[in-house]
């Protein structure tokens, strides 16, 4: 029992992470009709920063305790590249999919080596760090208190872009781009602003997942590439475009990846992608998406 | 350009090409082995992309099944004929693609490629996880083949590769290459640009769309498996890494660099691919970036790739003349 406890809570945790990349990657598609392969490369980003953010402030003289605001903050100082980005992808908003695509592609080559330029080719660690907030357990069921916390982050920060989404006038202006963006132009809405928001929001997220992972793992290069094809089954289990798809989609693949590696580790990925394939097989726009076409 | 002076061109470069052997280093012959082998792979993904409209984001995975096929064969169960591995992984990739293509070909755009992308994925985590198979991530070893019955054991690797082997590969190009020009001027190759255009007209028109286009991704596979036969060879190994979706992502860099709207744009593009990156790498550890840079370039400001490049030099240059 402990130890099927110990599965799922690890689950819930990768699931919280790969929320916050599936959301950013979820928004930009909804309002900018882009998937954006680099999402994967905002979370190594993210990670990499995180480290160097964290290390630089111990040094500096950071209580250690301190140090999961400091993460957060490095990840949210990462949003000025989002605008940059974005400039970037404006030159082939009016497009065929394939070439947006293919250009997030280009992205996603030129991050590796600009982060093996900055970090170089071994992974970076933050040493013991997690530690540092203890532990909480009982009956063999042990989990860091900093897992926690970015659980419960992860779910605030849902929490949050719910409300913005659903509650605020700016979060329905982002709503009715992504249901009709002519029109919503045309009622005096500046949507070219509004792609600079959602892109950098979008970015933000990765780099916030990034640097919440990077005390229990290490940041390495591998991790974009790793990541994107996770981020990409969530989106399709959860529903291209659909905030809650990505929650649930996130959930479904953090306990599904979770339970294969204790269960029979060579099922890992398999088993994620199987699950894809049977989403799109049977329900092609996911769980929470709208039919296609 | 004329048809004729089309013609008078191609069989110019095959035979320089073929004449490298006596022209170019040892280095640079082999430096071409995978630039045709990606031709050959490039030709039937372009079918897909160019032509059908479709872009596929997991035919590594069909580079991967021809390696992995070279592999079994040559070093697993000791059948090293050549002839014989690419039958067999042309039989294999057909084997994969029909009911991946069957429930792949149902959808377009965005979701194509990423239901391609999900499939390619399973078929990598599979090499890379099941060690006692396929040997994991340092994958399986490729033993010198037969060349039409011939064996070559006595030639050193670089003599066999330089030698008998370049021109067998570049034989295949040409044979492969007229197959699929055949192909594409065949009324399958017309429906299929027809798909592209307007679906839904063409259906009307009694175009059966699905059968169409899963016979494009049938065809585009077994290309891809035969270029994966061929990589293979050089390198002695197959390996997880040509299933990745990240070569995907390559193969359609490099289509897209030689221009997908020319029927010769992939070829090209599979040529200056590895001429660019061999360049790179031999001046920087950061050719990745330079590469995303040169992909960034040709999406924004030529998205018809170097052909197209060609194409409007040569236009300006006619309109010049008269």
């Amino acid at each position: 029992m402990a130890a099927f406890i110990n599965i799922l809570l690890g689950g819930v945790f990768h699931a919280a992470v790969l929320f916050l990349v599936a959301a950013g990657l979820q928004i930009v598609f909804g309002v900018q009709k882009i998937v954006n392969l680099a999402c994967g490369s905002f979370y190594a980003l993210g990670a990499y920063f995180g480290v160097t953010t964290v290390t630089w402030a111990l040094k500096a003289g950071l209580p250690p305790f301190l140090f999961l605001p400091v993460l957060i903050a490095s990840g949210v100082v990462l949003a000025v590249i989002g605008p940059v980005i974005e400039r970037l992808l404006r030159t082939v908003y009016d497009r065929d999919e394939s070439f947006q695509l293919l250009l997030t592609f280009a992205l996603v080559l030129m991050f590796q080596d600009i982060m093996r330029y900055f970090w170089g080719a071994n992974p970076q660690q933050l040493g013991n760090l997690v530690m540092v907030y203890g532990k909480v357990g009982a009956g063999g069921v042990d989990l860091p208190v900093y897992n926690v916390l970015v659980i419960a982050g992860s779910i605030a920060i849902a929490l949050i872009l719910g409300g913005f989404l659903q509650r605020t006038r700016y979060g329905r202006i982002l709503r009715a781009t992504a249901e009709n963006r002519a029109m919503t132009e045309a009622l005096g809405v500046d949507v070219r602003r509004i792609n600079v928001v959602v892109f950098t929001l979008g970015t933000v997220l990765g780099t916030v997942g990034g640097a919440f992972v990077v005390p229990t793992s290490a940041a390495s290069l591998d991790m974009a590439v790793e990541l994107v094809v996770e981020a990409f089954a969530v989106v399709v289990i959860g529903g291209l475009g659909s905030m809650r798809g990505a929650l649930a989609g996130a959930l479904v693949v953090g306990l599904m990846r979770a339970a294969a590696i204790a269960l029979y580790a060579e099922l890992e990925l398999l088993s994620i992608y199987l699950v894809v394939i049977l989403v799109l097989i049977l329900r092609p726009s996911g769980l929470f998406g709208k039919p296609a076409e | 350009m004329t048809p004729r002076l089309t013609t008078l061109v191609i069989v110019g470069l095959v035979a320089l090409v073929g004449s490298a052997p006596l022209w170019a280093t040892p280095y640079h012959i082999t430096l071409m082995i995978p630039a045709m082998a990606y031709g050959i792979a490039l030709l039937g993904l372009n079918l897909l992309f160019g032509y059908a409209g479709l872009l596929s984001f997991g035919h590594a995975m069909f580079v991967g099944i021809g390696a992995y096929t070279t592999a079994v064969f040559t070093s697993k169960l000791g059948i090293r004929s050549f002839e014989l591995v690419l039958v067999a992984s042309a039989v294999a990739a057909a084997l994969f693609a029909i009911p991946i293509g069957l429930l792949t070909v149902r959808y377009v755009r965005i979701f194509f490629g990423m239901l391609t992308l999900a499939f390619g994925m399973l078929f990598h985590s599979f090499l890379f996880k099941f060690y006692h198979l396929t040997g994991g991530d340092s994958g399986m070893r490729v033993v010198r083949p037969t060349l039409l019955g011939q064996d070559t054991q006595e030639l050193d690797k670089i003599a066999f590769l330089t030698g008998p082997f370049f021109l067998y590969v570049l034989a295949l190009l040409v044979i492969l290459g007229l197959v699929m020009l055949r192909i594409v001027h065949s009324p399958f190759g017309l429906h299929l640009k027809a798909l592209r255009e307007n679906a839904r007209k063409a259906e009307y028109l009694g175009v059966t769309v699905r059968r169409f286009r899963l016979a494009a991704f049938v065809i585009s596979a077994i290309y891809c498996s035969i270029g994966g036969v061929i990589l293979a060879v050089p390198t002695g190994i197959a390996d997880p890494e040509l299933a990745y979706w990240t070569h995907s992502g390559n193969l359609i860099f490099m289509t897209l660099l030689g221009g997908f709207t020319n029927f010769f744009g992939p070829i090209l593009g599979a040529f200056s691919f590895i001429l660019l990156q061999d360049q790179l790498m031999s001046a920087t550890q950061y050719w990745r970036f330079f590469l995303g840079v040169v992909l960034a370039l040709i999406v924004i400001l030529f998205p018809r790739g170097l052909m197209g490049i060609l194409e409007s030099l040569m236009a300006r240059f006619s309109r010049g003349r008269s």
